[in-house]
């Protein structure tokens, strides 16, 4: 996407556990080629591969006991 | 689908308490409860809980044939401070469990292996009469769904401020009438074949549900208590997502229909993200700000989850023994369960 000097950085939460924040909305595309997309103002992408609403975070990266 | 915007009617009145609030409400000039009264009543029973919720109602939606002015009836907020007080008390003696934010936070963040809880008995056995049952009794709650947690807007800024209208935002449909998670719980219960008109299964629910909703009343409106708005809505956040995927398998497994499903699946997504604001910019914002409220963040932490599992047993106390847990039975296909039976009762 062409850079417009007006356009601020999307901002990206990075934590060492539990998913990456980007701000929304976004359109993630996956290795099969099919998308997904959400409007929320802030999307929680799933980085552990355990989700069952992948690409989405369902909090299934949490410790159990 | 048009959801009533009348406040409901009044309740019946559970005892001297909650008569008396009710009377005052209906104009009848009959004293209100006195400090005597309040401190007779169990802080966590019906009469004191349903007062409680009466004299909070005028801040939502009121009566229907009661003044709204009522709201601000020096008179009702005298009598509710006292009603206040017991809860509190009782709270701060009973659900404190002696331990910082951090480690009340990751207490939250543990998923048990074997969970007991009623969304678990749900998933693995609801029967249709029973999550019938659960939505009407949280209907309470959910047809005001984030409505108590906007309170503390003003009494936030910067991060935490920011983070609260984040979440509040998408509580509240994102700028679409048609996805407001009230108007979402509505078409559940619409689904469930229940009204879903605000406050009709008041005379219904038990003091357990109404604690619940009480506990967000109480530190919603009182700006001294943010700290405990902030736990609390945390607590709420941080152990929704996980429960709602329970839920939402309990409402297909029942074949309860579309909208209800689609209440919970919209939860374990939108709570997944709210619970990473809440935590880290809501609680962290606030509590950068002031270091003080950790030990009231702490106590929203702890009474939550205290009055949330009172809830639980008592809907799975009456449930396994084959009762209902509301006060009045619901009309219509209550106890004709679809979908797969479990064992024979």
């Amino acid at each position: 996407m062409p850079n417009d000097p007006s356009d601020k950085p999307r901002r990206i939460r990075v934590r060492r556990e539990g998913p990456v924040l980007v701000e929304g909305p976004v359109e993630v595309v996956l290795e099969d080629g099919t998308s997904a997309v959400s409007d929320r103002c802030v999307v929680a992408l799933c980085t552990c591969r355990r989700s069952r609403t992948y690409p989405w975070c369902d909090t299934s990266h949490r410790h159990r006991a | 689908m048009t959801i009533d915007q009348r406040g409901p009617a009044l309740p019946d009145g559970r005892g001297e308490v909650s008569a008396a609030v009710i009377a005052h409400l209906r104009g009848e000039g009959t004293p209100l409860p006195d400090a005597r009264a309040a401190a007779g009543a169990d802080p966590y029973g019906d009469d004191l809980q349903l007062a409680l919720y009466v004299c909070y109602e005028p801040h939502y939606r009121g009566f229907a044939g009661v003044d709204d002015a009522v709201e601000w009836d020096p008179a009702l907020l005298a009598a509710r401070a006292l009603l206040e007080a017991r809860f509190l008390d009782a709270l701060r003696r009973d659900a404190a469990r002696g331990h910082g934010v951090d480690e009340a936070v990751d207490d939250l963040l543990v998923e048990p292996l074997h969970g007991t809880g009623v969304s678990h008995h749900l998933q693995e056995e609801g029967r249709l009469w029973q999550l019938r049952e659960y939505a009407a009794q949280r209907s309470l709650y959910h047809l005001k769904e984030a409505d108590p947690h906007a309170w503390v807007l003003p009494r936030l800024w910067g991060r935490a401020k920011a983070g609260m209208a984040a979440v509040e935002f998408d509580e509240f449909g994102g700028g679409r009438a048609e996805r407001v998670h009230a108007r979402l719980f509505a078409d559940l219960m619409a689904d469930l074949g229940l009204d879903t008109a605000y406050g009709r299964y008041l005379n219904a629910a038990s003091a357990p549900t109404l604690a619940t909703v009480n506990l967000m009343s109480l530190c919603g409106l009182h700006r001294s208590l943010r700290g405990a708005l902030v736990g609390h809505f945390a607590t709420l956040e941080i152990t929704s997502s996980p429960a709602s995927r329970r839920l939402a398998l309990a409402m297909q497994r029942a074949g309860a229909g579309p909208a209800a499903e689609l209440f919970y699946t919209e939860h374990v997504e939108a709570d997944a993200v709210h619970e990473q604001v809440v935590r880290h910019e809501v609680i962290g914002g606030l509590l950068e700000q002031e270091p003080h409220l950790a030990p009231d963040v702490v106590f929203g932490i702890d009474a939550t989850v205290f009055l949330e599992d009172r809830f639980g047993e008592d809907l799975l106390g009456h449930w396994r023994a084959g009762r209902s847990s509301l006060r009045t039975p619901l009309d219509g296909p209550a106890t004709v369960s679809v979908g797969p039976e479990p064992d024979s009762d």
